[in-house]
């Protein structure tokens, strides 16, 4: 399977997600925000880090970057598109995912090892894991809280579009368990057509046991399917 | 222009300095050229109240392939691999603007790394504050934190390792020391000596504008009440740049094209290129009008004397400025032909045209006067209290006050607002001895870790030295990391101050004696002067960051208890010392007599035999003891793991309260299965090795036999309230 | 008594957000764009009648809170 990494100035969790991509035995390309066509590829990526700084609002610059007309016509076609954490943060300021990322209730970076639930487990992104799974990963972000309008959340639950939620370690999806305030918990998220994911963990962190664990492979690997 | 007194004063210079200068350039200087001299004279850059004591560091080892004189140090860690590393210290900024001190201290020692060839792959910091009650504490410790936090979250390094602590000595002298470490190839390490005819001299990065101008001069100048008036020399840190500027760096470092490469971090403009030529022993000459500005108007004493950050200068090789604007095109930043290199030994600036300022490079780089201050050996005093007067105090009570102390607080409210993580090989993070970086792609790793002890060093200098270089050895020891060398951050106050600069000698001679025994030299590091205000004077506050090798990578070997039912065995004798403990202070506040003794001979002897056994797998989990002495190191394995021990009352009638919170050195907890307790001991025993085994672990209990049973759970809660409650 | 806040980095600081802005800018298509500047904006309310009073009270939010006087200025405007 072949997949595209597009960097920006400033994207710091690029090498990451590579290094994860190829020990999933991906074919996987760089390509930087300047170029103006993609290469062919089964699955994009939008890496995460600190775009442009974060300045003006996470993801705003880079959300008009040259390369992300590529990145719309691409996800349009029914390419696969995984944004994560910033990259997330990129995907709603294009608009390809509906909502936003707001700073964190408490105002602070969070670095830490969350558990999260598996809501959806029937998506090109999610089939290797079983329903309801719970997976130990790492978060580590400013502006992750995030929000949507009414309409929007209750499409997210009327067509199974939301991904992940916060929970602990038992599941149980609730204030205690949610590191940053966002919305219902929510983690991460579909568009209408689950060809595209956005999320705030980093599963790029969770496949090498020497470091962590291994709760991010089967990511990867339902994409290869 | 007629330079004053008062002119002289406000360039931090002595009329005998003054004097000095008029002879060397052999007429007076204008003001351009005052300003340079003041810049690169000033304590921050020139060292010159403390080169005659560091020239007695050892420097030199098998592992050492570039000491101190460079941007950073260097160490060899097998196969082309090399370690860049360096600390730094950021301390009067952060007193004044918190957030962008301490940003802008990380932002320029990860420059001092990358500068060199090195990615970096871990920062670390060492941060000191007043007492929380203070006014200013809290929300110093906020800016501090958020600032580095900020800083190094955002260019993508992960902050791994550090200590805070907290004492009065600080209280109107914050420090904040920052370091960070870079992995490189050994055969394209960079360095800033000059070399060559005309080569272009090349400008990169952010524009310049008015930031810092007397920044190093402030760092230089005690703080009075009209400390506040400095505001403006604060400079605004952009981590943005520094990733592009990291990032182009290191992809013009991919091939021959650079000569030298030096940042432009005090004094900017002025000391990186004197340095740079000054190395090469060759002349500089600068057309400022070349600068890229930020503001507009800029004079050339502004440009020369700005401290605006995300900067770099770079010699290049002749035919190679095409290729290296087209990379930092891409990273959309400034790449402008400022100067070359000359024959004639001058730094030579021009502007419209015209020669504006003209000095031997000499002059400025190593002329400036050493000073042989005057200094006196610290007076001795042992303490006057009577252990056996003290109102009684049980050891539950006694640990408690040490665990929710803010000294010995969980420091999970700081740590999680690093990202630890990021570059995906952070093997052992914040909280353990030390932290474990792996080499990317490798199967080895190195151990990283930052270590001070203002107290033991006020109270006793020579030994304070000696037990800091040997804490931070153990701290690499006890992840199972060979120790290879050092770097060092002297934080003191007025070195023109007789008992000041006591310390200050006293403290290297015992640093020097312990690196020297235990082969550990020192590097790189950085002297901080005039931390004081109003007279007052910090403690002496030497910050040692250590750098160790772990050859081959397996499970990292941390502080958890790692199972109920394995054996402890306490490494190194326990003689009880109470003076100048946690236990003294946090319970009775008594701050008197001298430091626990450090043996350098039981220190390697305990620490390679150590090693050995977890070489060999045979530990299970290991902690060095410090501060706080036995039960407090053993609190620390049952908190961080929810395993605690059952602790056997020590077989020789002893005091209770000395034996287990004396802070005795050269000791190691480790847990052991009980399996691999006779190859443990036979090894130990080979090794001349004084041990104890001491009792066992067990779920849920911390206990000693009859006298503490407390749950590891209420451990847990007690170690982490104070932050979140402050 | 309503007033606005608008508090900018002093003259010679470095805003790395706006320069990052105004670049961005440029590269799509605004060319005649020479220097934009990023601050923060506040409206305030606040249940007092007389405006000099008022505007004390405001000066003295910003000076406590609001504003980072060493790096920041700030204007006060009556809304």
């Amino acid at each position: 399977m072949k997949s595209s990494v597009i960097v920006f100035p400033g994207s710091n969790c690029d090498r990451d997600i590579a290094v994860a991509l190829e020990k999933m035995q991906f074919k996987n390309q760089m390509v930087w925000h300047k170029e103006t066509k993609l290469p062919k590829s089964d699955l994009i990526v939008v890496p995460g880090g600190f775009s442009y700084g974060d300045y003006l609002r996470s993801g705003a610059i880079a959300g008009k970057s040259l390369i992300i007309d590529e990145v719309i016509k691409a996800a349009k076609s029914g390419c696969l598109i995984l944004g994560i954490c910033n990259g997330f943060q990129i995907l709603t300021e294009t608009g390809l995912l509906k909502g936003t990322l707001l700073r964190n209730k408490n105002l602070k970076f969070i670095n830490k090892d969350v558990c999260i639930k598996v809501i959806n487990n029937e998506t090109r992104f999610s089939k290797k894991y079983k329903k309801d799974q719970i997976l130990k990963i790492n978060i580590a972000h400013n502006e992750g809280n995030f929000f949507t309008d009414h309409n929007h959340l209750n499409e997210l639950k009327d067509k199974n579009l939301i991904a992940f939620k916060y929970s602990d370690e038992k599941g149980n999806v609730s204030e205690n368990s949610n590191p940053n305030g966002s919305l219902e918990n929510i983690a991460g998220i579909y568009n209408a057509n689950k060809n595209i994911l956005g999320m705030m963990p980093h599963p790029e962190r969770m496949v090498d046991e020497i470091i962590s664990n291994k709760d991010g492979i089967n990511l990867f690997s339902s994409l290869l399917n | 222009m007629i330079i004053t007194d008062q002119i002289l004063e406000k360039h931090g210079l002595s009329k005998e300095e003054f004097k000095i200068i008029k002879k060397l350039l052999k007429r007076d200087p204008n003001l351009l050229e005052l300003g340079v001299f003041s810049a690169m004279w000033n304590e921050h850059c020139s060292y010159k109240s403390s080169r005659l004591h560091l020239k007695n560091l050892p420097t030199k080892g098998k592992q050492v392939i570039q000491g101190p004189g460079e941007n950073a140090g260097v160490i060899d860690i097998g196969d082309d691999d090399a370690i860049v590393f360096k600390i730094e210290s950021h301390n009067h900024p952060s007193y004044i603007e918190p957030y962008q001190g301490a940003a802008t201290g990380v932002g320029g020692i990860l420059r001092d790394v990358f500068t060199m060839g090195a990615r970096p792959i871990a920062l670390l910091n060492s941060i000191h504050f007043g007492s929380p009650k203070h006014s200013k504490t809290k929300s110093l410790l906020n800016g501090v934190v958020s600032g580095i936090g900020g800083y190094g979250n955002c260019i993508g390094i992960p902050t791994v390792a550090g200590e805070t602590k907290f004492n009065e000595t600080y209280n109107e002298n914050i420090l904040v020391n920052a370091m960070a470490v870079g992995h490189a190839k050994k055969d394209k390490i960079f360095y800033s000596k000059a070399k060559g005819l005309n080569k272009s001299v090349v400008y990169v990065g952010s524009k310049t504008g008015r930031d810092g101008i007397h920044g190093a001069s402030m760092a230089s100048a005690e703080f009075d009440e009209n400390s506040e008036s400095k505001k403006p020399t604060v400079q605004v840190g952009d981590p943005f740049t520094e990733k592009l500027l990291m990032e182009a760096c290191l992809e013009l470092m991919k091939d021959n094209s650079i000569i030298s490469i030096q940042d432009m971090g005090a004094a900017g403009l002025t000391s990186s290129s004197v340095e740079m030529a000054s190395k090469g022993g060759l002349g500089i000459e600068l057309e400022l009008d070349k600068v890229p500005c930020r503001e507009e108007n800029m004079s050339p004493y502004e440009m020369m004397l700005s401290e605006s950050q995300e900067r770099m200068l770079i010699i290049l090789e002749d035919g190679k400025e095409q290729n290296a604007k087209k990379i930092f095109d891409k990273w959309d930043l400034d790449f402008v032909v400022i100067g070359k290199t000359t024959n004639t030994n001058n730094l030579t600036l021009k502007y419209e045209n015209q020669i504006v300022g003209e000095i031997p490079v000499e002059a400025l780089a190593s002329k400036a006067p050493i000073y042989d201050r005057k200094w006196i050996k610290k007076k001795i005093k042992k303490s006057s209290f009577n252990f056996k007067k003290l109102k009684k105090i049980k050891i539950e009570d006694a640990l408690i006050k040490i665990l929710s102390s803010p000294n010995h607080s969980s420091k999970n409210w700081i740590t999680d607002q690093y990202d630890q993580s990021v570059m995906c090989d952070t093997v052992l993070k914040s909280g353990s001895d030390a932290a474990i970086i792996r080499i990317h792609n490798k199967d080895k790793a190195i151990a990283v870790s930052v270590d001070s002890s203002a107290n033991y060093c006020k109270s006793h200098p020579i030994t304070g030295g000696k037990q800091i270089v040997c804490e931070n050895w153990r701290n690499l020891i006890t992840v199972g990391a060979k120790p290879l060398a050092i770097t060092n951050c002297l934080n003191f106050g007025n070195p023109e101050n007789q008992e000041i600069m006591g310390e200050f000698a006293e403290c290297l001679q015992g640093i020097k004696e312990a690196c020297e025994f235990l082969n550990y030299p020192v590097v790189s590091g950085n002297v901080s002067f005039y931390n004081g205000t109003n007279k007052k004077n910090i403690y002496p506050t030497p910050v040692i960051g250590g750098v160790g090798l772990i050859k081959k990578l397996s499970k990292p070997l941390s502080h958890h208890f790692k199972k109920d039912k394995s054996s402890l065995i306490l490494i190194g004798k326990t003689f009880g010392h109470l003076d100048q403990s946690c236990f003294l202070k946090e319970n009775y506040s008594i701050n008197e007599g001298l430091p626990p003794e450090v043996n350098l001979l039981n220190e390697k002897n305990n620490g390679e035999s150590l090693l050995k056994l977890i070489n060999k797998n045979l530990i299970l989990s290991s902690h060095d003891i410090s501060n706080g002495g036995l039960i407090t190191a053993l609190s620390e394995m049952s908190i961080s793991s929810g395993i605690g021990a059952k602790i056997l009352k020590p077989k020789k009638l002893t005091n209770l309260i000395e034996y287990f919170f004396g802070e005795d050195q050269a000791r190691y907890i480790v847990e052991v299965e009980d399996n691999s307790i006779g190859k443990v001991e036979k090894i130990l025993k080979e090794n001349n090795i004084f041990f104890e085994n001491i009792g066992f672990t067990q779920n849920e209990f911390l206990e000693i036999e009859g006298e503490l049973k407390i749950s590891t759970k209420d451990l847990f809660k007690i170690n982490n309230e104070w932050y979140n409650k402050y | 008594m309503k007033f606005s806040v608008t508090v900018t980095l002093k003259k010679d600081v470095l805003d790395p957000q706006g320069k990052v802005v105004q670049n961005t800018l440029i590269n799509m298509g605004m060319s005649d764009l020479k220097s934009i500047r990023q601050g923060k904006h506040f409206e305030i309310d606040v249940s007092e009648n007389d405006q000099t009073i008022a505007e004390k009270k405001i000066d003295e939010m910003c000076r406590k809170l609001l504003v980072n006087l060493i790096i920041e200025d700030y204007k006060i405007n009556k809304i």
